[in-house]
């Protein structure tokens, strides 16, 4: 399934870049210790600009939730409609939310509260991004 | 022109509101309604702003020399829309033509007594807040509010960009945005409180009918047949569980308050509506997507901060028109108000029972957006005219003294609290 594909900005190159090497990651603030993702400029808790790092993670996850997109606002997404969104709980800390459409698996009646992990999907120009998969 | 500073509620501990029934709706002045823009110069926003405005202050009994404040959120509501070819003065740019600032309404009413005049970059929601506000603190004794809401031709918000640059590369990759929110929101509420979709359908069906008794409104102008469950049902999915008839449609229209001291409201033609209190709710996710336990919490604070500075509690509120942009949100926000005793989880099994404005529990009086198109004011008016007791069909049969009304998102909101007294 075609996506659009992510233009790295100055906060948000060595996500992308993590992607590329298959290694799933999110920010930290080692002064707060709270992890966050999207990837900010700043902590969204204490405001800190220097105490962010970038952390691995397990690249595993819970299906938190889920919706199906019939009419999309998205072009490159409206060919291959319905498609699933799916809220992902990270393991690590699943106040930290990750979307995907899962994909190779059928559209609705999707398993919440089912494991999934991290795979990583080809979009084109040489970037790969996240998804999710149900867990084996 | 500045705004006061510090003017949001939006914290609890704040007390009753200093200005709590001292301020006043004198007037209000709604537009002919189309549902797009036709290019023609007598029907863009600014033209029907100025409709608005005039009939706002004919129904305040006054004249437009009187107005000495002016508040609008321009907008646009839906996208930019621009470049396209303008017309002469003063329709030359966007302004007057997909919105509409304070400063053009002003030159185009031909105002000549104002000393503030403020375009705020938001919503109505806010504005309630922020135009009492300002005739509490004096910055004007008479304020003409104005939201006009525009609508062309085309769809908007669509990306067909190949990539995705900024916030969008965290959301369009899967699609996400204000519909899909609501969607997986709603399916965790059913999950959560065991309920569906289908049980939606009583209130909107009740919101298309109470709708139709606004003689202004987008259906009764132009679709007056009535509107059944089985219309609802029948609907095709958007993002299921959202279905068309959960979105409200967007129009082209404008509204205008006449907002001014107490004292000077009762001098004026109609019975003062006062204002008792009003609130705003700024709130940040977590992370990606706002989880019902962020919905739930904000929602519940935002009535808490209501109604202690009104001073009253759940049991006062006569009125209630929350905000219905999309149906799948607003059981939050009856149930966060715990409206007619509803609580967590209930709301699906109160529209299940008589909702009518006839009736005992005549919830959502106004019809909403969903009931009267994408105006966002039905509700404000539908609050003031059945304090005024000149809602006709829609006059509730219930006592009719206070009211509350409010937009948009749990998110980002501002609400506000009408009385039919100052005490």
């Amino acid at each position: 399934m075609p996506k659009p594909i992510p233009v790295p900005d100055e906060v948000s190159k060595p996500f992308w870049a993590a992607c590329n090497e298959r290694r799933l990651v999110v920010q930290n603030c080692t002064a707060c210790n709270r992890k966050q993702y999207p990837p900010q400029p700043t902590c969204g808790a204490c405001g800190s600009k220097e105490h962010l790092e970038w952390l691995p993670t397990s690249g595993r996850g819970t299906i938190n939730g889920y919706c199906v997109m019939y009419d999309s606002r998205v072009g490159p997404l409206q060919a291959d409609q319905p498609i699933n969104i799916v809220v992902v709980a990270l393991e690590d800390d699943p106040a930290i939310k990750f979307l995907s459409s899962l994909p190779g698996e059928p559209t609705d009646n999707v398993p919440v509260g089912a494991k999934v992990e991290v795979m990583f999907q080809d979009v084109g120009e040489g970037q790969l991004v996240h998804e999710w998969r149900l867990a084996k | 022109m500045v705004a006061p500073t510090g003017w949001m509620r939006n914290k609890e501990g704040l007390g009753v509101w200093e200005h709590r029934g001292k301020v006043a709706v004198a007037g209000v002045g709604h537009s002919p309604m189309d549902r797009r823009w036709d290019e023609k110069l007598e029907h863009t926003l600014g033209a029907y702003s100025i409709i608005a405005a005039q009939r706002a202050a004919a129904d305040a009994g006054i004249k437009l020399d009187d107005i000495d404040g002016v508040l609008s959120c321009p907008g646009p509501l839906g996208d930019n829309w621009a470049p396209r070819p303008y017309f002469d003065p003063p329709y030359d740019s966007e302004d007057g033509i997909t919105k509409v600032t304070a400063e053009w309404l002003t030159r185009g009413l031909g105002l000549k007594n104002t000393k503030w005049v403020h375009s705020y970059d938001s919503h109505v929601g806010p504005e309630w807040g922020l135009g009492a506000q300002a005739v509490g603190d004096g910055l004007c004794t008479t304020l003409l509010m104005l939201y006009p809401t525009g609508n062309l031709p085309g769809r908007y918000h669509h990306e067909m960009d190949n990539h995705a640059r900024g916030p969008n590369q965290w959301l369009n990759l899967w699609s996400w945005g204000g519909i899909s929110q609501w969607a997986y929101s709603f399916n965790e509420y059913c999950r959560r409180y065991n309920s569906n979709h289908d049980r939606l359908a009583p209130f909107v069906v009740n919101s298309r009918r109470n709708g139709l008794m606004f003689d202004w409104s987008y259906y009764a102008v132009h679709q007056p047949e009535p509107f059944t469950k089985e219309d609802y049902l029948a609907a095709r999915w958007v993002c299921k569980p959202m279905s068309l008839f959960d979105a409200d449609r967007p129009v082209q229209h404008s509204t205008a308050y006449i907002i001014t001291t107490g004292e000077r409201a009762k001098a004026m033609k109609q019975p003062p509506v006062y204002i008792l209190n009003h609130a705003q709710g700024q709130n940040k996710v977590r992370s990606s997507v706002e989880t019902i336990e962020e919905t739930e919490e904000w929602t519940a604070r935002l009535a808490r901060i209501l109604y202690e500075g009104a001073g009253l509690g759940p049991a006062d509120i006569d009125i209630f028109n929350p905000y219905d942009g999309y149906t799948l949100f607003t059981q939050y926000w009856l149930e966060a108000f715990g409206w007619h005793g509803v609580k967590k989880g209930e709301a699906h099994d109160f529209y299940a029972g008589d909702i009518s404005v006839e009736g005992p529990h005549p919830f959502m009086s106004s019809g909403g957006n969903n009931g009267t198109g994408r105006t966002r004011t039905a509700i404000y008016t539908d609050c003031i005219e059945q304090l005024r007791g000149t809602a006709g069909k829609r006059q509730v049969n219930v006592r009719a003294e206070t009211a509350v009304a409010g937009c948009v998102l749990p998110q980002n909101n501002g609400h506000i609290v009408f009385g039919k007294h100052p005490s």
